[in-house]
């Protein structure tokens, strides 16, 4: 179904730069090309079917579903909704007042913001296209645990005291729901107006993302992953959770380093760690959350997910290589 | 004279939403007065989670995006 986008890479890289085949630019090229092909043509085909036809799932929406359950519903569901509600990382804030103020524990506002950058449709789909399904799906099932799991841990040890006073103060109005478009005219443009926003809003790490897969592929030879990265390296794991720590990228901008890198023969559990790291944690994203977390629960938070993903990395590593 | 207040943290949407606002109202020739909130208490105290939100005359009209021109052409007729 994607040979396509192989041949486009062929046909650009040998055909019309004329590159030999066998050398290393040729081989980025071609990985350029088709991924640049590949993902932009994914990504606004299902940024637009999914909101064609999804009425719209707002974190308004969550906000009110989640309030008042039992931890056995509230939790799944936060990182369930966390993993399809689209928001924009300028929106954590008053969102997460928004959780806290409709009397949502703070363990499951966590869990849903921990799930949120991690996991969404479109990257999942993007990464069963690169990299197959039984590795997106390991991904969601990990990510999902991570989610549920940091949430628990931030309850457990109650750190409700790590959250700025104001936020408990604050009252909120009566919580506006955005306008859901009905209609098929309406929900055309909506669909098409998601297309614009979200490519706008993330095409530059995809590029980014795709631009390093490519260097990746082409110039770096196998043995330097089975030299480094093996799973034997027991520092390895450990590695690509902290360089993912400070970068940031949304998820799909990740996968064509995923796809480099599994392709070079680096463990499936090394590289989605890596992804994780880099999709869910970041310093732009601590610095917004710090207008409404002490510094303490900052660094908990971090830890708490620094921990949980070398565990899945050693974890895949274990029973998949 | 109508009073607009576009709610946000100040990240780019909330500029562009704004702006936009201004523009149009410039293209009509009408006179209004945008003003932007970023406290987060005020923002909250609309009911608005989801920024950029748009707030006219007191009565929040739209949250989560940035409205599109048929949205700001309304508020303005």
């Amino acid at each position: 179904m994607f040979e396509i986008f192989d041949r486009l890479g062929d046909y650009v890289a040998y055909n019309l730069f004329g590159l030999d085949p066998a050398t290393p630019l040729a081989a980025a090229v071609q990985f350029f090309v088709m991924d640049i092909s590949k993902i932009f043509f994914l990504l606004a085909l299902i940024v637009f079917a999914i909101g064609f036809f999804r009425s719209m799932l707002t974190p308004e929406r969550v906000r009110k579903v989640v309030a008042g359950r039992s931890r056995k519903v509230s939790y799944p569901m936060a990182v369930g909704l966390g993993a399809v509600t689209p928001f924009c990382s300028c929106s954590s804030v008053p969102l997460f007042i928004g959780f806290l103020e409709a009397g949502i524990p703070l363990g499951v506002t966590m869990s849903f913001l921990i799930a949120s950058p991690m996991i969404n449709e479109v990257a999942v789909v993007v990464l069963a296209a690169a990299v197959g399904w039984k590795v997106a799906m390991l991904y969601v099932a990990a990510g999902l645990t991570v989610g549920v799991v940091g949430g628990l841990v931030i309850e457990y040890f109650k750190l409700e005291k790590w959250v700025e006073e104001y936020v408990w103060k604050i009252q909120m109005g009566n919580v506006a729901m955005p306008a859901a478009a009905s209609g098929v005219k309406q929900r055309l443009q909506y669909a098409w107006g998601e297309v614009k926003t979200i490519i706008s809003r993330i095409w530059i790490y995809v590029f980014i993302g795709i631009g390093i897969g490519a260097v990746l592929h082409g110039f770096v030879p196998e043995a330097f992953f089975l030299k480094y990265a093996s799973a034997d390296n027991i520092f390895a794991v450990p590695a690509a959770v902290l360089v993912g720590i400070p970068l940031y990228s949304n998820a799909t901008g990740v996968i064509p380093i995923v796809e480099a890198l599994l392709a070079k023969g680096v463990p499936i559990g090394t590289v989605l760690a890596l992804m994780m790291s880099v999709a869910a944690i970041s310093l732009p994203e601590m610095i917004i959350l710090r207008k409404v977390l002490k510094p303490q629960l900052i660094a908990t938070f971090t830890g708490i997910l620094f921990i949980a993903f070398i565990g899945v990395g050693f974890l895949f590593n274990a029973i998949l290589t | 004279m109508k009073t607009f207040k576009v709610l946000g943290s100040g990240c780019k949407k909330c500029n562009v939403t704004a702006d936009l606002i201004n523009k149009r109202a410039a293209e009509m020739g009408l006179e209004i007065a945008v003003e932007k909130v970023t406290d987060m208490a005020a923002i909250m105290g609309y009911g608005v989670m989801s920024t950029p939100g748009v707030v006219l005359d007191e009565t929040v009209v739209h949250s989560g995006s940035v409205p599109t021109a048929q949205d700001v052409q309304g508020w303005l007729e």
